[in-house]
C-alpha cells in the first residue's frame, strides 16, 4: 500500500511538472507579448503554404450552410485559444486580422491541416476536409473588425451567418 | 472493492471539479491501437474503460482502467493509467498503474505520420485490461486465481511506433511494439493495425446529438507476435474487433467494442466499453492559478 501511494504522489508530481513546464515553454516562448507573438508565428507560417495549397479554391464556398456549420465546429474545437469571437487570446493569435481574412483559403486550410506543432497548434488532419472547409468558411465570414475613428480596432461580436434552428444548444 | 471505488471516485471527482471547461473531442474509436493525434495543448482527457472477458476453464472477468491524458505540448501527450479487475467468484483487486508517452517526431503532415511511443507499467499478475497484447500472452495466463496472480510483479518498458494515415476521412493505423520486462525477461512483441471513419464528413449547421458526424465506426485487429527467442505466430493470441465511438457536443465520448479471439489462445469474447471526457480549459486553468496567460 506504501509503495502505491508514493508511485500516486511520484505521477500526480509528474502531472503538475509538466503542467507548470508547458506553460513555462509557452510562456518564454511568447516573451512579454505572447499574443502578438503568437500572431506573428502564425502569419508568417500562413506565407509559407506551398503554391498547390494556396492555388486550391474552398469547394464550400457557395455552400450557404457552410459558414453555420463552421461557426458550430469553430465552438467545439477553435475558441478555447482563438476566443469566441476569433479576437485571439494569449494562446492563440486573432483570425480577423488582415493577413488571416486576406489570406488564399488554400493556405488556411494547409494551416489548419499542418498546424503549427511547434509554437503549441496542434494538426487539425483529424477533422475530415469538409469541415476543415466549413471553419474556413466561418472564419472568412467574420470580416475586418471596424475601425473606430480613434484608429482602433473594434470587435463585434461573431456574427450568427446563418440562426440555426438548435435542436439541443451545447451552451 | 475499496480500490475500485476509490478509482471511480477520483475519475468523477475530476468530471464535476473541471465539468464547466469542455469542448467536444474527435476521438477515433480504438481502444488497443494508435493514430497520430496527440491530445489538444492544455487539454485533460479523463477516460474510465471496461472489458468483459470471458474465460474458458476458470471464472469469467471484468477489468476496468482510468486514464488521464495530457496534451503537454503540440507535440507530446503523457497519459497517466489505474487498472484494476474483477474476477468472478474470486476478489476484485488494484492492478497497477502506466505512465506513457508519446512523442510526434515530424512538424507537419505526411502521408503516413510516425509517433514514438514509450511507457512504463508497474503492474501486478492479475492485470486483465488487455490494452496491449505482447509476446505469447494467451488465455490461459489468467486461469490462476486472483491471490496467486498477484504474487507476480512486472516492471515493464514499452515502446511503440504508432504509424498512421488520414486519407479521404478514413484514417488507417500500424501499430508494432516491443516490451521488455525490466526482470531481465527477454523482448517481446506485438502489432495492432486499425482502421476508422466518420459516418459523414461534413459538419452539421445546426446543433444536434446524433448527426451522422458525430459518430466514428471502424475496426482493429491486435496480437502477439512473440519474443525475441520465438519471434512469430506460434504460442499467441489475436482479435479483432468492431469499434464505434459517439462524440457528444457536451464534451462526452461513448466507445463500444466487441473483440472476438481468432484463435484457441485467445479469449472467445473481450466485450470493452469506455467513457471520457475532454476538458480544454484545464491547462489554462493550472497556468492562471499560476500567474501565467493572464
Amino acid at each position: 500500500m506504501k509503495s502505491q501511494i508514493a508511485f500516486l504522489t511520484i505521477a500526480a508530481g509528474f502531472l503538475t511538472a509538466s503542467i507548470t513546464l508547458a506553460q513555462r515553454n509557452i510562456s518564454s516562448d511568447a516573451g512579454a507579448a505572447p499574443a502578438a507573438n503568437n500572431t506573428r508565428t502564425h502569419e508568417s507560417v500562413l506565407t509559407k503554404a506551398p503554391e498547390k495549397y494556396r492555388a486550391k479554391p474552398n469547394p464550400l464556398a457557395t455552400d450557404p450552410t457552410a459558414a453555420a456549420a463552421g461557426k458550430i465546429l469553430f465552438e467545439q474545437h477553435c475558441v478555447e485559444c482563438h476566443g469566441q469571437a476569433a479576437e485571439g487570446s494569449h494562446w492563440g493569435p486573432s483570425l480577423r486580422r488582415e493577413e488571416v481574412q486576406n489570406a488564399q483559403p488554400g493556405a488556411i486550410f494547409w494551416l489548419v491541416t499542418n498546424g503549427v506543432v511547434r509554437h503549441g497548434m496542434p494538426v487539425w488532419s483529424k477533422l475530415p476536409e469538409p469541415q476543415r472547409w466549413q471553419i474556413i468558411s466561418y472564419i472568412k465570414s467574420l470580416g475586418l473588425p471596424a475601425v473606430m475613428p480613434d484608429g482602433k480596432a473594434e470587435l463585434s461580436p461573431a456574427p450568427n451567418p446563418q440562426p440555426a434552428t438548435a435542436v439541443s444548444p451545447r451552451r | 472493492m475499496f480500490r475500485r471505488f476509490t478509482l471511480i471516485v477520483l475519475s468523477l471527482s475530476f468530471l464535476a471539479l473541471f465539468a464547466p471547461h469542455r469542448s467536444v473531442a474527435q476521438e477515433n474509436p480504438y481502444i488497443v491501437a494508435y493514430d497520430h493525434y496527440m491530445e489538444e495543448p492544455r487539454s485533460l482527457e479523463v477516460e474510465y474503460f471496461s472489458t468483459f472477458g470471458t474465460q474458458r476453464g476458470a471464472n469469467d472477468f471484468h477489468a476496468f482502467w482510468t486514464e488521464f491524458e495530457y496534451g503537454a505540448t503540440a507535440w507530446w501527450t503523457t497519459e497517466f493509467y489505474l487498472s484494476g479487475q474483477s474476477t468472478f467468484h474470486d476478489s476484485t483487486v488494484f492492478t497497477g498503474f502506466r505512465w506513457e508517452n508519446r512523442f510526434r517526431p515530424l512538424k507537419a503532415e505526411h502521408f503516413i505520420n510516425p509517433v514514438f511511443y514509450v511507457e512504463y507499467e508497474d503492474i501486478n499478475g492479475a492485470d486483465k485490461i488487455l490494452k496491449e497484447i505482447e509476446g505469447h500472452d494467451v488465455e490461459s495466463d489468467f486461469a490462476e486465481s486472483n491471490p496467486d496472480l498477484k504474487q507476480e510483479h512486472n516492471h515493464e518498458l514499452e515502446l511503440k511506433l504508432l504509424l498512421s494515415s488520414t486519407y479521404k476521412g478514413w484514417n488507417f493505423v500500424e501499430n508494432t511494439l516491443a516490451a521488455k520486462n525490466l526482470a531481465n525477461e527477454p523482448w517481446e512483441f506485438g502489432y495492432a493495425l486499425g482502421a476508422s471513419r466518420p459516418l459523414a464528413l461534413k459538419g452539421s449547421s445546426t446543433y444536434c446529438n446524433f448527426c451522422r458526424q458525430n459518430f466514428i465506426v471502424g475496426a482493429e485487429l491486435y496480437g502477439g507476435l512473440g519474443d525475441r527467442y520465438s519471434f512469430g505466430l506460434h504460442e499467441t493470441s489475436h482479435y479483432f474487433a468492431p469499434v464505434a465511438a459517439w462524440n457528444m457536443p457536451n464534451g462526452w465520448t461513448l466507445r463500444l467494442s466487441p473483440g472476438f479471439g481468432l484463435n484457441d489462445n485467445s479469449h472467445r469474447l473481450l466485450l470493452r466499453w469506455g467513457i471520457s471526457r475532454e476538458f480544454s480549459g484545464f491547462g489554462n486553468a493550472i497556468a492562471r492559478l499560476l500567474g501565467v496567460g493572464r
